[in-house]
């Protein structure tokens, strides 16, 4: 069987499967979809750095692996680093790095493991230029660990050490905005998306690929474990995130913004949309729920404003 | 033909990485190492050394990407001391259970707090357990040669371990001394180019490195760091017995000193030990039965050469520039397992001193001696000693 030729050419997602069933990731996961997408996008000469997160597990524990690529565990705090060196050897010996036909040398990491102990790693790597892309996933807390709080966690987010009581509300910070770090480097390019578009995250991987220099994508993954979702509604949540403006898809390349979604023409949906079906969420007040509404409405004026002054 | 020339210890062991030719060096600065890199950054810069010099943004990077350059199969090499090495801490575990070759250059420095940048072993000790090797050199030629030795070693297919090279801070780091350069085409001879025949990330050949190991597994890894520990004990003097048919100059795990007919053996490691010889000499002259010995290997540990040592002496004074509190300095550690189960054995006595860059002087060493000669009169003595403390300061 498989899918003939003249098809497979006119997909929008490639149909090559390089990560295969029987991987250990939980029902509903964003991150396992997405790591799926990567290697659709990329193939099997990739070299990934896993850090200690999700996808440690989700890879396979000795002597299973679920994908065909290289792949290299390392600890939680070095993805940066040792994609950097990763990089470097393989230039060392003479081999392409990115670019159309070139080794793709790949960060997988998890939100904690990027805007939290890995942001000094994520910085150097970013600072010195490596030919590599960085691809956080971001389900918004520390899950492979049980759900605690992330510098990547929302406001009013349940996790287990946000768990609100009669003193202490739930998450009081709104979430660290990683993208606009990274874009503090002023990276070739950077690009924010979500396993709701594959069509858009694929061009994204792809055009990182082309672009010399480190690339970073901040990819938007459900976790129907941590967010008490139903895990059928992972990717209606992730659609949601982008309609509400609460993770807008936008690249930032060479110095210009370019907003993808929402359409900046009309109003967002409003935040409950997004919050519906998730179980973390349902701790918030009337006011809470206002609070991170204006926090998304000023954060998408601001992404509007720099698309305007930097498209 | 060699050159001779002097040089200060960090310069011979950026000369020792030129000679090795890595192909990639990640390094960030701290003293007293930071001359490494620079002098390593100027061969790059000039051409005459042909690697990726990555500048990293903290030594936890250092390391981090040297793991990552390493498991993709080239030779790579980093420098470091102190609060740098200590902060490497988690990433050398995984570097040994990865079984990857790298090789670090370590000023020997002292740990914080209180803030203190001078000579003890405390850094290089404090990582006993990772499964690196060690090597501590006693002058600046030790330090080149040890460092073209530990490549040798590390990247052996029985051993495939990293290793660390110690010379002690400002004492060797920032003291010129007379040094010679090996030829490049014997250096090239000696060491071969590294490919590696197991594990790397081949892109053409995708595999996993570095995986999660249930209990069924994981301890199963770990002993093989343990028997390649073991394996290198053999190829440490294959290779320094191929180190010397090349290049003349003869290392061993535990070099003696007028042991023959010694009582009391004074034991150290590094830059102390040229201090030590020359106190043996002047004890000999007093007509005081010392000698002295010298660990260039501290791991892995030369058991076997410890309990030959032993049988030569009847008090072994170990004098250690590092402290495990409540128990004392890792080699009086490490001896009492060497002999603990022998039928016949010296008394031990310890002495911790020099911490921290204080200089350790005949009158330091006079001081153990005579805690020593009680011991071997039978007298009472304390097991672990400090010495040379200002007890007015305290």
């Amino acid at each position: 069987m498989g899918i003939p030729e003249n098809v497979k050419k006119r997909l929008s997602i490639p149909a090559d499967e390089y990560f295969y069933a029987g991987h250990t990731a939980c029902q509903g996961c964003g991150a396992s979809l997405g790591l799926r997408y990567v290697l659709k996008a990329y193939g099997k000469k990739t070299i990934f750095t896993i850090p200690a997160c999700c996808s440690t597990i989700i890879a396979g524990a000795w002597p299973y692996n679920t994908l065909e690529a290289n792949l290299f565990h390392t600890a939680f705090e070095t993805t940066g680093a040792v994609m950097g060196g990763i990089e470097a050897a393989l230039k060392a010996m003479g081999y392409k790095v990115k670019g159309e036909d070139g080794v793709m040398v790949v960060g997988w990491a998890g939100d904690g493991g990027t805007a939290d102990i890995g942001l000094q790693a994520l910085s150097g790597f970013l600072e010195r230029g490596h030919d590599a892309v960085y691809i956080m996933y971001d389900n918004e807390a520390y899950m492979n660990t049980g759900i605690q709080r992330s510098g990547s966690t929302p406001y009013g987010a349940w996790t287990t050490n946000t768990p609100g009581g009669k003193k202490h509300f739930l998450e009081k910070r709104h979430k660290k905005k990683v993208i606009d770090i990274v874009i503090a480097h002023e990276v070739p390019y950077a690009a924010t998306a979500s396993i709701a578009f594959p069509e858009d995250f694929i061009r994204k991987l792809k055009k990182a690929r082309k672009i010399p220099g480190p690339s970073f994508i901040q990819l938007f993954s459900p976790c129907p474990t941590g967010w008490r979702s139903p895990t059928d509604k992972s990717i209606e949540i992730a659609r949601l995130a982008v309609q509400t403006a609460y993770f807008p898809l936008f690249e930032y390349e060479n110095g210009k913004y370019k907003i993808n979604m929402p359409s900046t023409k009309k109003e967002p949906k409003p935040i409950e949309e997004f919050l519906k079906y998730q179980g973390r969420f349902k701790y918030m007040m009337k006011e809470d729920i206002e609070i991170l509404q204006q926090w998304v409405n000023h954060e998408w004026e601001k992404l509007k404003k720099l698309a305007e002054v930097f498209g | 033909m060699p050159i001779r020339t002097v040089m200060k210890a960090n310069e011979a062991a950026a000369w020792a990485a030129k000679l090795a030719k890595p192909k990639v060096i990640a390094a960030f600065p701290i003293t007293p190492s930071t001359l490494v890199p620079e002098k390593i950054s100027e061969f790059v810069a000039n051409g005459e050394l042909e690697a990726e010099f990555i500048k990293v943004e903290s030594e936890h990077s250092a390391i981090s990407a040297c793991v990552g350059a390493s498991a993709a199969g080239v030779r790579t090499f980093t420098a470091t001391a102190s609060q740098g090495l200590a902060l490497m801490h988690e990433v050398l575990f995984i570097a040994a259970g990865m079984r990857l070759p790298i090789v670090i250059a370590v000023g020997n420095r002292s740990l914080s707090a209180p803030i203190n940048i001078w000579n003890d072993w405390q850094d290089t000790i404090s990582e006993r357990d990772t499964g690196w090797l060690q090597f501590y050199a006693e002058n600046n030629q030790e330090a080149l040669d040890l460092i073209l030795i530990a490549f040798k070693v590390a990247e052996n297919e029985k051993v495939l371990l990293p290793t660390m090279v110690g010379f002690d801070a400002f004492i060797l780091t920032h003291t010129v001394e007379p040094v010679e350069i090996p030829d490049q085409e014997l250096v090239d001879e000696f060491l071969g180019e590294y490919n590696p025949k197991y594990a790397y990330l081949d892109p053409e050949k995708p595999i996993t490195q570095g995986t999660l190991a249930f209990p069924a597994h994981y301890m199963e890894a770990r002993y093989t760091v343990w028997e390649a520990n073991e394996n290198a004990k053999k190829v440490i003097d294959e290779v320094f017995a191929e180190f010397e048919k090349k290049f003349g100059r003869k290392y061993s795990k535990i070099e003696e000193y007028r042991t023959d007919d010694a009582e009391i053996v004074f034991v150290t490691m590094g830059s102390l030990a040229g201090t030590v010889k020359e106190y043996v000499d002047y004890l000999r002259e007093k007509g005081i039965k010392a000698g002295a010995a010298k660990l260039t290997v501290y791991r892995p540990f030369p058991a076997e050469e410890v309990r030959e040592l032993a049988g030569k002496a009847k008090v072994i004074a170990l004098l250690e520039k590092n402290i495990t509190f409540s128990i004392g300095g890792a080699l009086f550690q490490d001896f009492s397992r060497a002999l603990i189960n022998q039928k016949e054995k010296p008394i031990l006595v310890d002495f911790i001193l020099g911490l921290g860059g204080r200089d350790v002087t005949f009158k330091d060493l006079d001081e153990a001696l005579e805690i020593s000669r009680k011991a071997l009169a039978g007298e009472e003595f304390e097991e672990v000693n400090w010495i040379g403390l200002r007890k007015e300061i305290l």
